[in-house]
Parts: structure tokens; sequence; C-alpha cells
């Protein structure tokens, strides 16, 4: 983005200059800190604890406070600060609990200056006052917070937290006497220097410990937490209860948060565990972060701003021993990356588009929304307030496209689903029920699928075969859609992405939804045509009626006498789109036909090759030598792909179901589970949770199997004490009373209960059902006019 | 293979209940519990027994110490019967693996009964050489983690994870891991607690610890003279008094230098404590043990004093479970960090504020000592932490007792159950093997969990 290599100079003269540069450490890092003059940098972890200057192209080494043979534990550092009033003084946490001081104005080699050993536990933090040059505090393992005058030997106060052990404490950089501290079980606590009998106030921030924390430099009231549930959350202490204002979700535990200067919204994260980049975050818009650093090999465990002013430099180090100046120029931009675009299908036919603005609105003749003929649809612009930081205008455009309501119609769908029978019959009764269905419906293809499974692999006798001619090989039906998808002719790219879409839920396919989503974005930008709804579903609408039509259509001439005698061999002819391995089925193919079939192949760049040929040889020889339908078996399942392929999972998944261990080797676990979930999701879209659920319960992928019996518990709660019943559904343990019983026999109804929802009272299913056959009144004779539909 | 079964609801009995006896009933629920839970944690219980359909004798002894039950349930429930990366035959076959690492008959008899519940291929229970190879491969990693989890490195997950048939998946590793720990230390506490198998006919002897008088406490039995009484009333006394100094005067321990306090880690870390070692290539060992047994030789080994080649130590603070190894495992297998976290923190605070007769104890010195003294034989220090509190708060006995627990389990008699803190409540001793068993469990998952990280970087 051109407008972010803008480089402002806050600093007034002296703007920080600098690249993006990095040098090695002996030792992983703990914790780094800047000097106030933003020219030099201390890096502390357990084997290591140096002073670097940052110079214009590298870091140089200026001074090892690691000195003596045998390092102390003391010089094991957990937290390293530099005072920001005074260059020299520096101060460290240990792990072993010491809380050490170092005077960089020392003659000596040793420049250790203080050693406060009063807690008992590791220290995670320590912070100078912001303008008190004598004032430290720090928070340990132990719970405890203490503050040091550091002309004196001891801690002049401390600070019981009264839980668990401090993870963070951080004065306030405007209110003088006020500090926070975070814990390690999610609280955290406000307190005031001079009072250290009890915290000005408490909240809990995060499900778990809050690992950092940091006070807005400008805006007085608020506070950065990051903690161990992911989250980074901004509290608005103002007012009397502290109320989250903003929260971003990152992807793992965040070990620090750093406001960024100069930019309110903006604050920098790292991660404590598997994410290793560094994220700075536009607080308003939680979902992408606006910067990030991905430098680093190894988890980042400091990060800091190198300039109070400056927004443009961070410093941080990581345990993979290196340390790092991130220039913000050289930051990538997820945002970049992302996909502005969403697609989304509708049940009925109707695209929703969203975009960019910027993308559609460059069309002149674009129409306003005017609404929809069935259902309301959101059209909504959305105008973020632009500011100086801002990269990227967030607004966006929503198009929705519509089918016409007849072709958009999906009632074959429901009718077949429900009229199809699936199991609880031998194989050639369901093919020919699920046939005839499919005839009803006008959906010849799929009527004759069945019919062909039914021959296949029920055999019954005599099937004669008769002269087949195969003229239809270059017309296959689907070629023509299928090519449409490659190209870059909007309406029919929009009908086979909707085709595919639909099929399959959306979400279940991102992959397939991706594509989708950047074919069309490609044809949005090159012809412009998405902003004008009308056409666009028009066209849309068309190609959904084609295509059932299509087969039928482009295939009507060669198989119109065939229809008569017999019904498999028609059916063979429209499956053109078999994929097949032609190599295994050589010696049964027509010379002739060979070539013909890779030239289709090669018309048909994307999707299947056309291999209809082929078929027809075989199902002629088939009758004749009696094959076994296992042989069958690969050109069924590449029925199944094809109609999956095409959209239709129904006739795959019912397919699969009927033919249940025939065929279900043939197809890998993954195409299965994939098929039943997007036929599941479409039943359920349409609310068709019986039948959903059937299919549930009749598939054999184990994925699909269990997902009827996930949650299957109820919880009640009793109707007298209005508390959980944990132990059985009908007795309360707590009031000792039988909660629900019948209005009708009174007894106590252990199974279904019907209740109603105006007065409450049920019982029985059966005995309610048969009292309001007679009485309108509820059986309790508490007067309500119940209804039982 | 069958589809396995899918864990029952509440309120559905598995088909076995019909036959196993209730203990509960049997025993009159109020003695192996104690009172504080009172009504709602029998609720708990119970909510939490009827889908499998009995009470094991674990669950019994752990009964002394609820608030701790209920938690440890949870875990081991999620990890066996909810959804999760591992299929439920081959967790139960992991746990079996674990088990046998230890000698834990108990553990492997019961989930061998557990595998063929939900489906698990009886061919495989002939022996590890019967078990498909990706199990097989998980074995070394078994080995290390149950005796010298310090050796594991990240070499040990790559070959685990290397792309092939037989490899695993990151999800699938990080649960069979926390399986294998989790069995390994629930050994440790089979056998501290001296748990038998449950057998039909003889359920009363389920334990030598909570016997039915629970909360008597052994030295009142006649294993001691009026003498012996005495002495074990002495170090009651005498550990309370240390305690109470340690918590006083922390701070007056301000000369011990630095090598010193490492001097002492080292110290307690190679101390070896003779333990009557029972033959490890027992004849006895029964053949259904040994089945899953490879290299059955290797076991605990004392660190190696100064001087020899003795692998770096742990710095827990590099690597606590609080920030990274439950940031790690939410990651890869999300429920169980948060309830292995919530365990780990249960056992940790679980105190009544007793400790043998004398009650208004704070016993957090105590537990610490212990908890870092399982920690420490397992190689990781606490900077924090100045190991001569161990020897001041640990009698040899108990020492003895923990270390043999904690690294070879099997070696446990009841003799030493019975030798350390004599005038302690069974139930006291109870917690003691908790703390122990979680301990445990955490060191060896620390060690995995680093592992898997430095993998992953």
């Amino acid at each position: 983005m051109e407008k972010m290599a803008r480089v402002t100079t806050a600093l007034g003269g002296n703007a920080l200059t600098g690249r993006t540069m990095f040098c090695h450490l002996d030792a992983p890092a703990n914790a780094i800190s800047v000097c106030r003059d933003a020219a030099q940098v201390v890096v502390a972890g357990r084997n290591i604890f140096k002073i670097y200057s940052i110079e214009e192209e590298q870091f140089v080494e200026k001074l090892n406070l690691r000195v003596g043979r045998k390092p102390s534990l003391n010089f094991s550092c957990a937290d390293v600060v530099w005072h920001q009033m005074d260059e020299n003084l520096l101060a460290t946490a240990a792990t072993n609990g010491v809380v050490v001081t170092w005077n960089l104005g020392k003659p000596s080699r040793n420049k250790q200056d203080q050693l406060f050993t009063e807690h008992k536990r590791t220290v995670n933090k320590v912070c100078f006052h912001p303008t008190e040059v004598y004032m430290l505090l720090s928070g340990s393992q132990d719970g405890y917070m203490k503050c040091f005058d550091l002309r004196k030997k001891d801690s002049v106060s401390t600070f019981s937290g009264q839980s668990e052990s401090v993870r963070d404490v951080q004065f306030s950089i405007r209110d003088y006497f006020t500090f926070a501290a975070t814990f390690e079980n999610g609280n955290v606590q406000l307190w005031d220097i001079r009072r250290p009998d009890r915290y000005e106030r408490m909240f809990t921030a995060h499900n778990g410990p809050v690992f950092c924390c940091d006070w807005h430099p400008e805006d007085r009231g608020w506070l950065a937490t990051g903690g161990r549930d992911k989250m980074v959350k901004v509290w608005d202490m103002n007012t009397t209860r502290a109320k989250e204002i903003y929260c971003v979700q990152t992807i793992a535990s965040v070990a620090r948060v750093k406001w960024r200067p100069e930019c309110k919204h903006h604050i920098a994260t790292c991660s404590m565990m598997v994410d290793h980049n560094i994220y700075v975050w536009d607080v308003r818009r939680p979902f992408i972060p606006s910067a990030m650093f991905e430098e680093h090999k190894d988890v980042t465990t400091g990060i800091v701003w190198r300039h109070l002013h400056d927004p443009y430099f961070l410093l941080s180090g990581s345990k993979d021993s290196t340390l790092y100046q991130h220039i913000f120029k050289d930051a990538s931009q997820p945002i970049d990356r992302a996909n502005p675009e969403g697609l989304c299908y509708s049940l009925y036919g109707d695209l929703a588009f969203a975009a960019k603005e910027s993308l559609i609105s460059s069309d002149s003749n674009r129409k306003p929304y005017i609404g929809d003929r069935r259902h309301p649809i959101f059209f909504k612009r959305k105008l973020d307030p632009t500011e100086q930081f801002e990269y990227i205008s967030s607004s966006s455009a929503l198009s929705v496209f519509e089918t016409d309501v007849e072709s958009g119609s999906m009632d074959w769908f429901v009718h077949t689903a429900k009229q199809y029978a699936l199991a609880g019959r031998p194989l050639a009764e369901l093919c020919d029920h699920n046939a005839k269905v499919a005839k009803g419906l006008d959906r010849n293809q799929v009527a004759q699928t069945w019919t062909m499974l039914r021959i296949i692999y029920s055999s019954l006798g005599t099937v004669s075969s008769t002269n087949l001619n195969h003229s239809m090989g270059k017309g296959s039906a689907a070629l023509p859609l299928m090519n449409s998808f490659n190209l870059k002719d909007i309406p029919a790219g929009l009908g086979s992405e909707s085709r595919l879409d639909r099929s399959k839920g959306e979400s279940r396919t991102e992959n397939i939804l991706m594509d989708s989503s950047s074919t069309l974005i490609n044809n949005e930008d090159n012809e412009e045509t998405e902003g004008s709804d009308v056409p666009a579903d028009y066209l849309l609408g068309d190609v959904e009626a084609d295509e059932d039509d299509l087969y039928m259509m482009d295939h009507e001439n060669p198989h119109a006498e065939e229809q008569e005698y017999s019904l498999p061999q028609e059916a063979f002819p429209l499956r053109h789109e078999i994929v097949d391995n032609p190599s295994a089925l050589d010696h049964l193919q027509d010379k002739a036909d060979s070539p013909h079939v890779s030239g289709n192949e090669a018309e048909t760049v994307s999707l299947t090759p056309v291999e209809s040929f082929s078929l027809i040889s075989i199902s002629h020889s088939l009758y004749e030598n009696r094959l076994p339908s296992d042989f069958f078996n690969p050109i069924v399942r590449d029925t199944l792909l094809f109609y999956a392929e095409q959209g239709d999972v129904q006739t795959a998944v019912s397919v699969l179901i009927v033919l249940g261990e025939r065929i279900r080797k043939e197809i890998d676990e993954q195409t299965q589970e994939h098929w039943y979930t997007s036929y599941i999701d479409l039943l359920q879209r349409f609310q068709l949770w019986n039948i959903s659920n059937e299919v549930i319960k009749l598939s054999t992928c184990r994925a699909i199997n269990c997902l009827n019996q996930a949650s299957t518990t109820l919880h009640v709660n009793c109707s007298n004490c209005k508390r959980p019943m944990s132990n059985r559904g009908w007795i309360c343990d707590r009031c000792r009373q039988c909660a629900s019983m019948c209005a009708v026999c009174h007894h106590v109804v252990k199974g279904l209960f019907v209740w109603c929802q105006g007065c409450s009272h049920g019982g029985h299913l059966q005995h309610i059902m048969k009292w309001l056959e007679t009485s309108s009144h509820c059986p309790a004779g508490c007067g309500h006019l119940c209804e039982y539909t | 293979m069958e589809p396995p079964k899918q864990p029952l609801p509440p309120g559905a009995r598995s088909g076995d209940s019909g036959q196993r006896r209730c203990p509960f009933r049997r025993r009159g629920t109020s003695r192996g519990v104690p009172q504080e839970g009172g009504e709602s944690s029998l609720h708990q219980l119970l909510e939490a027994f009827v889908p499998a359909g009995r009470v094991d004798h674990v669950a019994l002894v752990m009964g002394l110490h609820p608030q701790y039950l209920s938690s440890f349930w949870k875990t081991q429930y999620l990890l066996l019967r909810m959804d999760g990366p591992l299929p439920y035959h081959k967790r139960h076959y992991i746990a079996i693996m674990a088990a046998a690492r230890h000698r834990c008959s108990y553990l492997v008899g019961l989930h061998m009964g557990e595998f063929l519940q939900v489906g698990g291929n009886p061919a495989w229970l002939q022996g590890l050489h019967c078990a498909p190879q990706k199990l097989r491969n998980l074995n070394e990693v078994n080995k290390l983690l149950a005796h010298r989890p310090w050796l594991i490195t990240k070499e040990h997950i790559e070959a685990l994870l290397k792309p092939g048939q037989d490899s695993w998946s990151l999800a699938e590793l990080v649960q069979a891991l926390v399986l294998l720990t989790h069995y390994h230390s629930l050994a440790s506490f089979v056998f501290g607690c001296g748990i038998k198998p449950e057998e039909e006919q003889d359920v009363g002897s389920s334990c030598w610890a909570p016997s039915p008088h629970s909360n008597s406490s052994p030295a009142s039995g006649d294993t001691m003279g009026g003498s012996g009484a005495t002495d074990a009333m002495q170090e009651v006394q005498v550990l309370m008094e240390r305690m109470k100094l340690l918590q006083e005067n922390q701070l007056e321990e301000e000369g011990v230098t630095q090598e010193e306090m490492a001097t002492r880690f080292e110290l307690e870390k190679t101390e070896s404590l003779l333990v009557p070692s029972s033959d490890i290539l027992d004849p006895s060992l029964q053949s259904n043990i040994r089945c899953f047994l490879e290299d059955p030789e290797f076991g605990y080994k004392d660190f190696t004093r100064r001087g020899e080649q003795a692998p770096p130590t742990f710095r827990a603070q590099d690597y606590t479970w609080e920030d990274h190894g439950y940031s790690l495992i939410n990651r890869l297998y999300p429920e169980v960090g948060q309830l292995l976290d919530e365990k780990f923190q249960v056992v940790y605070n679980l105190t009544y504020n007793t400790i043998a007769m004398h009650c208004g104890v704070d016993t957090s010195v105590l537990r610490r000592a212990i908890w870092n003294y399982v920690h420490c034989v397992f190689g990781i220090r606490y900077d924090d932490y100045d190991y001569g509190e161990v020897n001041q708060l640990l009698e040899r006995n108990l020492k003895v007792y923990i270390k043999t627990v904690a690294c070879y389990p099997e070696r446990t008699t009841k003799q030493i159950y019975a030798q350390f803190w004599r005038h302690f409540k069974h139930s006291e001793k109870v917690h003691i093997n908790l703390l122990l068993l979680e301990a445990r469990m955490q060191a060896a998952l620390l060690y995995a969990l680093r592992a898997v990280t430095r993998y992953m970087t």
C-alpha cells in the first residue's frame, strides 16, 4: 500500500531511521527493554544479559552484564526493564525470586547495584514508576507485589493479591498512584500505591492466566490485557465497573501486549507458544491484524516500541536467540492477502456476493436493490470512519443475484428426499421404487440410473441387448456446461458455480468455494456485470433450467426410439461423463472409438473425460457374458462421482445407501463422508429433519453415524424448585417430588412428556392426545384452552 | 473392526452393569466419602459412574478426596470416551501398553476388557507383536516416558510423525502422550495404594489404604507397640515444628550461596534410595503382561553423579505447564488442556488443613516439598526452591516411598507404605499418592510436550 510508506516525523527534528535488521544473541531472550533515547536495548534471558546499541545498519554489542566465572541464578532473568528517567538504571527479575538493580554508571565491571531477596518464588515482572526515579515495583509467583524504594534496602510496601501468582504489574502512565496487576487466575487488580492493605478494585478479565497488561499511553482509562485464553481485551477503567470495549481473538496465548505509540487503536501482541509472529492489531478491526512481522523462528518473548513517540520501529527478542528491529513499512499486511469477497448461495438458488465497494461501484448502470419476491434480503453498505492510520477503507457492497422462481425451485429435491425408499426392502424393489419416483418428477436420467442399478445388481433376467446406436459421443450433455466453467462466460460460470455450491453446502467445501469465488471475481473484474442483479439472475435461472433438460434435450434424438425396448441401455448413452481408466477396458473398446475418447478428453480439460463408448461396449458384452456385478463397480462408482460432481449429491448418497456393501469399498471413505455431510446439510436446510436423521442412521461412515449420537442428553429443571434435575428426569433430588406428573392419569411421566406452552400442564403423549380429541380445555382443570397440533 | 460403541448417555447402563455389584450400595455410602462434599458430591459421583456401569477400585480409593475424583474422572472420561483423534479401541490399547510398563496387572486387565468392549481386535491382545505397526512405533516413547522421560527428544517425535504408512498425526500423538503419561502415573497410584484387581468374589480387600475404618490411622492398629506409637507422635510434632519454622523464617537462610542451592538440588536428584528391589524379571510376571513389554529391563535409573555425563537439568521456569504446556496442548487437543489444568490445580491446592491428629495447619510447604521432590527425581529443577526443605520435611522413609512409587511403582510393598508417617490417616496417605500421581504426570508431560514444541519450531 502506498499510503503506508509515508513516514511521519512525530519526533520533531530527530526522526529515527533504520532498517529491518537483526543480530544473533548467544542464548534465548526472555525480555527486552529500551533506553529512553531509543539508542540502546537491553536483552535478558536465562543465559544472557547484554546491552546493544541500535545503529543505522546493525546492532552493536555494548556491554555484557553477565560477569563472573560462574554466574549465579541472580542473572537468570525473567524480566528486565530500563528506567525511562535515568538511563543508567536497570532492573531485572530473576527466576529464583531476586529483584536486582543495575547501575551502568558504576566504574567496575560488575554493574550490579542492589539485591532484593524478598520474594519467595520467581519474580515475573518488574516495573519502574514512569516519573518517580526511585520507585520500583515487582510481581511474583508467590502472589505478592512489592514496592521498593531504591534508596532503601528493603521493600517499602507489600501488596498481597490474596490469590495465585502475579503475572504482570504496570504503573499507570497518567495516574501517579495507580498500578495494575494481573493474576494467574484471570483477575486484574488495581491498586493505590499508598494503600497496601487492599486493592481498589478487581475484575475478572480472562479465563485462565492473564499474562500481560499495558496502559494506553494517551487515554488514561484504557488498559489492554492479554491472556492464555488467546484474547486481547481492552478495558475502559473510567467507569465504576471496568468495561470491556474491545476484544481481539488471536490464535495462541498472548504473552505480551504493547500499545503502538501515536496510534490510538493499535496494539502489538506476541504469543507464548506455537505462533512466532508479532501482530499489530487495530482493536476496532479484531478479525485481521493490520500488520504482521514474521521474522522469528521461535516464540517471541519480548516486544517493545523503540521510541515513545515513533510508531514505525518495533524491537523484539525471541527464543530463537535473535534480536530484531522491525520497520513498519516492511511488515506484511494480511489484509492484502485476505479475500475481501464473500459468496453465498441460498437454498432457493439466490446468490449473494459481497465485495469491496471500489470493485463494484465502478459500474454505472448499477441499480439499487429493490427487494426480493420471496424473502427479505439485507443489502447493506457500511462505511467505516476513515482515520489517519487506516490503510484500507472497509466499505463493501453486497449484491444479490436471484434466480427466477420456477427454475430455482428445489421442489424436486424435497419430493425426492421424501419419497425415496432407502432401506427395508429388497434391492430390486428399492431401485424400482426410486426409479418411479425419479420418473414421476421428470428426472429421467436418474430414473434410468436406478433401473440400471437394479439390472446390474439384482441380475433380473432377460435384457435384450439390442443394437445400440451410440452416436451421442460428441454431444455429451454436460460438456457445454463444464466448459463454461472454465470460460470467462459469466452467466454460465455462475450457473455452474451455483450447482456446485448448492450441492455441497457452503460450510463443508471451503476450497471449492474459494475456487468458485475467485472465478467469480475474475469475471467481475473483467466484465463488470456484477452490479446488475436482474440480468444475472435470469441468466442463472436459465442455466439451472437447462441442466435437467439438457440431458433430455440433447439426447432426445438418439434415444427416443430406444426408450421403448430397454431402459438400461438407454441410460448408457447419457453417461458420457464417466471417468474411467481406459487402459483397463481397452480390450473391450471399439478401436474406432478410442481416439475419439481422447479427443473428448482434451476438450474437457477440467472435468472428467468422456467415455461413453467404452461403457456401451461393456454393457453390450455384459449381457452376453454374464459378468459378475462386481465388474461394474468402477462404472457405478463413476456414475456416483458424476452425480456428485454435477451437484446432485442426493442421487449419489441414495444410491450409496441402497447399494450398501456392494459399492462402499469402491469409494474412498472421505468422499463418502463428504457426500453424506453435504446431503445432510441440504436436508437440514430444507428442514427435512426426519429424512436427514434416517440418512445418518443408514450411513455406514463412522463420522456420519455419530452425528446423531452427539448431545443426546436433555437437561430438565424441576418444575417446583426450578433447579436442574441431575439424576433422573422425573424426580427432583432437592424437593423430593416427582416433577412431571401426567395431568390425565396422575402418574409420573418417565418417557415422552408433552406439555402445553400456554399453561405448562401436560402428560403422557398418548393421554394428552386422547384428551384433547374430546375436550379443548386443559386436563389439569386450569381453564386454559390448550391446543395440540 | 466394528465401529466403536459410543458412550452411553447418563441413565443408560452398559451391558455388564447387571453382573457387577455396586460397591456403594454394599458398603453404605457414608464410609468411603468424607462429609465435606456432602450430598452433591455423592450425586456427582453417582452420575459419573452410572454410564460406566460400575465403580472401580481406583475410584473408590480416590473417593476419599471427592473434589479431586470428579476432576480426575472428567479427564479420564474425556480421554477414553469422548470425541478425540484416536479411535476408542486404540486408546484402550495405549492404556494397556502404558500400564504394562509398570507391570500393573490391574490396569492391564481392566483395559483389556474395555478394549474388547469397544470392538477391538482380540488378536492384538496376544501381545505387542500382534498390534499394528503404528502402535508398536509408540513403544519407544512409551518406554522412555515411563522410566526416563528426560531422554525424550524431538527426534522421537519426528520419527513418529514422519509421513508414511504408519505415521501419527500431531493431534493423535498428543492424545497418545497424554494417555501414556496418565496411565503411567495411574499405575503409580494403583501400586502406591495397593489396589488389587477387581475380582467378583473379593471386593472387600480392594486395597490396603482405605479399609472400612478409613479414617482411623494405621498406628492405632496392632502393628506397633507402645513405644513405637510415641515415636510416631513425636514425628508428627517435629514435622509440624519444622513446617512452622520454614514458613516463618524463610528469610533467615540468606547466607546460602547459589552453588549450595544447586548442590542441594543435585543431591536430592542423585540420591539413590535403596529400595528392596524385587527381581524385575519376576518369573511370576504374568505372561499376559509380559507380552505387551519390549525391553523389560529398561527402567528408571538414578541420575549419575556430577562429572559423569548427565542430561541437562530441566529448568521448570523455562517450560511451565501453566504457560507453555497448556498453550501447546490447548492448540492440539483443546478440551483436555482445560481439564488437565483444572486437575493439576485441584490437586496442588487440595488441603483440609489437617495433619494427622492436628487441625488448622497450613500444609502448603509440605505439599510443595512433595511436589517438587517428585519433579526433582525426574530432573526438573525450580530456581526458586530451596531443596534443603525437602530434607527438612520429608523423612527418609517417606522419601523412599515417594521415590519408589514414582519411579518403580511395581516394587512398592505394603511394608514401605506402612513405614512412613505412621500416625497419619489413610486418607492422608492417599492424598500423598494423588500428589505423586499428578506431579509425575506433569513431569513426564512436560518432557513430552517440550519435545513436541522443539519439533514444531
